[in-house]
């Protein structure tokens, strides 16, 4: 579904991402983890379009998307959530969700202008939809209040409603379960393999290994800008580099420890 | 009726002030409801006046035809200079925009023979009725009322909380900006040529920082949240010098007291006052 070959990203001097190749399959959950600063949300600004790669293809659906606006990619069928929470604050939650909603084609501006009652079947709709979505996320009840007085847990479910309210194909969770107590953690780990099931291709970065392990059947790491290590959840626990990635190597140990002595 | 007719003959240019202040103050409605601080409302303004009391003094054009002229030529210029500065945002758009009003006074300035330079353009035909600024008032507050309420409207309070998550939800949010950029210079032209056309006179200096600010005092003191906000503040920008005369000397001062008074304690403008003591939220209703 989505192809990423050869894709390198620096920042002046600073190289990001290096020659990092990852083929995300159709439906299921892929799991992107990696220690601090290893390039993962760099990954995401990438294949969204916030950012362009300093080289390398991105392909989706059959689709070379790199270079492309981030609206247009949007359009395509790919939606993400931020690490820090973007949900527009001083608005209701019905109106988060219907932001996106309102996007189809054949809209025109011009259409505002016509008398109120010509708006009324089609608005009626978008409200269901709306309502629909935040039901999903279980938020239904709370959909006439402003999105900043929900709790942390609450925004993130949020986020991924409006997400889903672009109708996308492929969805990218940046570290959707960040600042969740446990029963939180459950409650969106259900609510991840529901949309699974629904058809949705999933790309999820976090840092909560139980988390990851149990939701995907594919993991990809990342360390220093390079994918050191890609397979199933069991291949991934048992890899050396990848327990070198997050613990270091016994001769770092040692030296670390034969300086502080 | 006595009475009316000779308050009209006190107050017409008055009257007419709030008309054409409210277009102006609507037209900066459009660019902050986005999020965007722009300061070139006055240049464009002025670009409709001249562009409309050239055609009317020297070619004798009827007023809709001029207003028309003036509302296209800054429309045109604002679609051209908008797409290279609204990549900028925050106080270096307004930078960018601030410049480009000097520019317009200066070329102003400095056309002689088409625009009588710093003397100005003179007798320009008293042509603008109470109704026609009433009706440009009327239809251009319906529109804009309406397409607050629209998918525009919410696209726009989007873009002003985070432009990026909001192009991340798939809307070209360059071309929403553009669009309200072009629509307020228009609006800023259309006031311009109706206001042209009862001040008699018309000079560059009219349209320089001076008027940009106060433009964007009225946009700001009556609030982004609706069009109303806008009214209300032109409305008070325009009518609080004329309230306080009395004061002599001490006007200005209080004037500007009144104005950082409304500023400290409704910091989101008049209209958000009035919105929450009437409990109701337009990004609610959609």
């Amino acid at each position: 579904m989505l192809t990423l070959t050869g894709i390198s990203k620096n920042f002046g001097g600073l190289q990001v991402l290096d020659e990092v190749t990852l083929k995300i399959p159709a439906r299921g959950i892929f799991g992107l983890i990696g220690p601090n600063g290893a390039g993962k949300t760099t990954v995401f600004n990438l294949i969204t379009g916030m950012l362009t790669p300093s080289s390398g293809t991105i392909e989706f659906a059959g689709c070379l998307i790199n270079g492309m606006a981030p609206y247009q990619i949007t359009r395509q069928g790919v939606a993400r959530t931020f690490q820090n929470i973007r949900i527009f604050r001083e608005m209701t939650l019905i109106a988060n969700v219907l932001v996106p909603l309102g996007d189809h084609p054949g809209y025109s501006a011009f259409r505002a202008l016509w008398p109120l009652s010509c708006h009324r079947p089609a608005e009626a709709l978008e409200y269901d939809s709306a309502r629909e979505l935040l039901a999903r996320v279980g938020l239904a009840d709370k959909a006439e209040r402003l999105a900043g007085t929900l709790s942390y847990g609450e925004q993130r479910r949020l986020e991924i409603a409006r997400a889903l309210a672009t109708r996308p194909k492929l969805l990218l969770l940046d570290e959707p379960a960040a600042g969740m107590n446990s029963a939180e953690k459950l409650l969106l780990m259900d609510e991840i393999i529901k949309l699974e099931d629904s058809g949705l291709s999933l790309l999820v970065i976090e840092h909560d290994m139980r988390f990851i392990m149990g939701l995907c059947r594919q993991v990809a790491v990342l360390n220093f800008g390079r994918v050191i290590a890609q397979g199933t959840p069991e291949e991934i626990r048992a890899n050396g580099a990848v327990i070198e990635a997050y613990l270091g190597t016994d001769d770092e140990v040692r030296e670390r420890s034969g300086r502080r002595s | 009726m006595e009475w009316l007719e000779s308050f009209w003959a006190t107050y017409s240019t008055l009257v007419l002030s709030v008309g054409t202040n409210v277009l102006l103050a609507l037209s900066i409605y459009l660019t902050l409801s986005c999020g965007l601080l722009t300061v070139a409302n006055a240049a464009f303004m002025g670009l409709g006046a001249y562009a409309a009391g050239l055609l009317t003094l020297n070619a004798g054009m009827p007023l809709w035809l001029g207003v028309s002229a003036g509302a296209l030529l800054a429309a045109l210029v604002a679609l051209v200079i908008g797409r290279p500065t609204l990549r900028l945002s925050g106080v270096y758009l307004a930078m960018a925009t601030l410049a480009f009003g000097e520019v317009v006074r200066i070329v102003i300035l400095n056309m002689e023979r088409l625009t009588g330079g710093a003397l100005g353009l003179n007798a320009i035909p008293p042509l603008t009725q109470w109704f026609d600024v009433a009706l440009a008032v009327g239809l251009v507050l319906y529109v804009l009322l309406r397409l607050a309420r629209s998918r525009v409207g919410r696209t726009m309070a989007a873009i002003a909380q985070d432009e990026t998550a909001t192009e991340l939800m798939g809307l070209n949010v360059r071309a929403y900006k553009l669009f309200a950029f072009v629509a307020g210079a228009g609006l800023a032209g259309v006031a311009g040529a109706l206001n042209a056309h009862f001040t008699f006179f018309i000079g560059p200096n009219e349209y320089g920082f001076d008027r940009g600010v106060e433009i964007l005092a009225m946009g700001v003191l009556g609030g982004t949240g609706s069009p109303w906000g806008a009214v209300i503040g032109a409305v008070l920008i325009t009518l609080l010098p004329e309230l306080l005369r009395g004061l002599g000397h001490f006007r200005p001062l209080i004037n500007g007291v009144v104005l950082i008074a409304i500023i400290l304690y409704s910091p989101k403008g008049l209209w958000d006052l009035l919105r929450f003591s009437r409990r109701h939220s337009p990004t609610a209703a959609a």
